[in-house]
């Protein structure tokens, strides 16, 4: 059966670390940096379960600073 | 298949707006300002009218919206956004006209140019954001502020015998001849995105249609003015603000007519 795979990138350096994107995914893929923070001393998001993403662009959506764009495959 | 397989530009399904530029917005992390900032981007990418965009930012915390999107901006003083946009899209019919306005500017200050804007039917799309508060000056309680609502400015909550009920205005203004298309959205959620999504460009086209006046009014959150974290906020909103400003279409001239 043809499996969907998705991945996001994360604008690192616009991310505030909102937490919108975590909440907004429904596959559990992302969570913000616990430690790491960016030269605006936010704890961005990440991919911490690259492997769940379905590529349905929900953190996308939410995103107020448009810093996630996403892909989208059709494993066959 | 690992992710650098997956990342690649033909698989790219969701891209930042290229009309957004590369100034970091200065709103808050999780404002609802900025996911309405990339809609607008967007829409007006997809049609096409980055040369034809004339945006009226207002005063408030989107007073900056010109640095952020890279189309003609005015800068309209307190309220008189309307004002301002009636002149513009007069003197430039073939232009797509909006303004971008809290609820502040739209409906304390402003009052006055929202309704006789919205009452001549200029051909306008107004995109007003209401998150119940003025933002940018720290917290103060705004028209739309919800009864027993705490701002900086009513402590103990917002009182009716002292302050006066919360203001509802879209609906007065979809029982106004000149309005075409007034609907009452919000950004919290991926559906709703998308449906505020399509209704910006409903109001867009029916300013280049030169059919009359548009309002979307975008329930917001101010997580900051609020003193909630952006996720509680969208939830305090659920819970409290759209009993007062339920969701949906007020008026649409143009489904009637179908
Ligand atoms: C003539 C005038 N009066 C008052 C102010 C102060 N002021 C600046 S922004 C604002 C209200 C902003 O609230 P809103 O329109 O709801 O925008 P928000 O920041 O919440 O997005 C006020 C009263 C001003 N700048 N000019
Ligand atoms: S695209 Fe969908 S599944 Fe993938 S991280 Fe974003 S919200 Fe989660
Ligand atoms: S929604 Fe955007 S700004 Fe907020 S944490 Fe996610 S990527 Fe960062
Ligand atoms: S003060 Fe409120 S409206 Fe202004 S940027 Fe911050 S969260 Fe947004
Ligand atoms: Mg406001």
């Amino acid at each position: 059966m043809a499996k969907i795979r998705g991945a996001v990138t994360v604008n690192t350096e616009r991310c505030k670390g909102c937490n919108l994107c975590v909440v907004a995914c429904p596959c559990d893929v992302l969570a913000l940096m616990q430690k790491e923070v960016n030269d605006r001393g936010y704890h961005f998001a990440y991919m911490a379960n690259p492997d769940k993403c379905i590529g349905c662009q929900s953190c996308a959506l939410v995103c107020p600073d448009a810093c996630i764009e996403v892909y989208r495959v059709v494993e066959k | 298949m690992e992710n650098n397989d997956i990342i690649k530009l033909e698989n790219r399904v969701y891209k930042r707006p290229a009309l957004l530029n590369e100034a970091h917005m200065h709103y808050c992390p999780g404002c609802s300002h900025g996911v309405v900032h990339k809609l607008v981007a967007e829409v007006i990418e997809e049609l096409g009218l980055q040369e034809r965009a004339i945006g009226v930012s207002p005063v408030g915390c989107a007073v900056f919206a010109y640095n952020y999107i890279d189309i003609d901006w005015l800068e309209a003083a307190h309220g008189r956004a309307t004002a301002m946009a009636t002149a513009t899209k007069r003197l430039m019919p073939d232009k797509l006209v909006f303004t971008y306005q809290g609820d502040g500017d739209f409906a304390a200050i402003g009052t006055c140019e929202s309704i006789h804007s919205c009452n001549r039917g200029e051909s306008i799309a107004i995109i007003f954001i209401n998150n119940a508060i003025y933002g940018m000056t720290g917290g103060q309680m705004a028209p739309t502020t919800l009864l027993g609502q705490k701002t900086a400015t009513c402590p103990y909550g917002r009182c009716a015998d002292l302050n006066g009920y919360p203001l509802s205005i879209t609906p007065l203004l979809a029982q106004l001849d000149g309005t075409r298309y007034v609907t009452r959205q919000s950004v919290h959620t991926p559906a709703n995105v998308r449906k505020t999504k399509a209704a910006i460009k409903k109001a867009f086209l029916n300013s280049m249609e030169g059919k009359g006046t548009s309002v979307v009014e975008v329930v917001s959150t101010c997580n900051t003015g609020w003193k909630l974290t952006p996720e509680k906020a969208n939830k305090w909103m659920e819970e409290n603000m759209f009993a007062k400003y339920p969701l949906g279409d007020l008026k649409d001239v143009d489904a009637k007519n179908e």
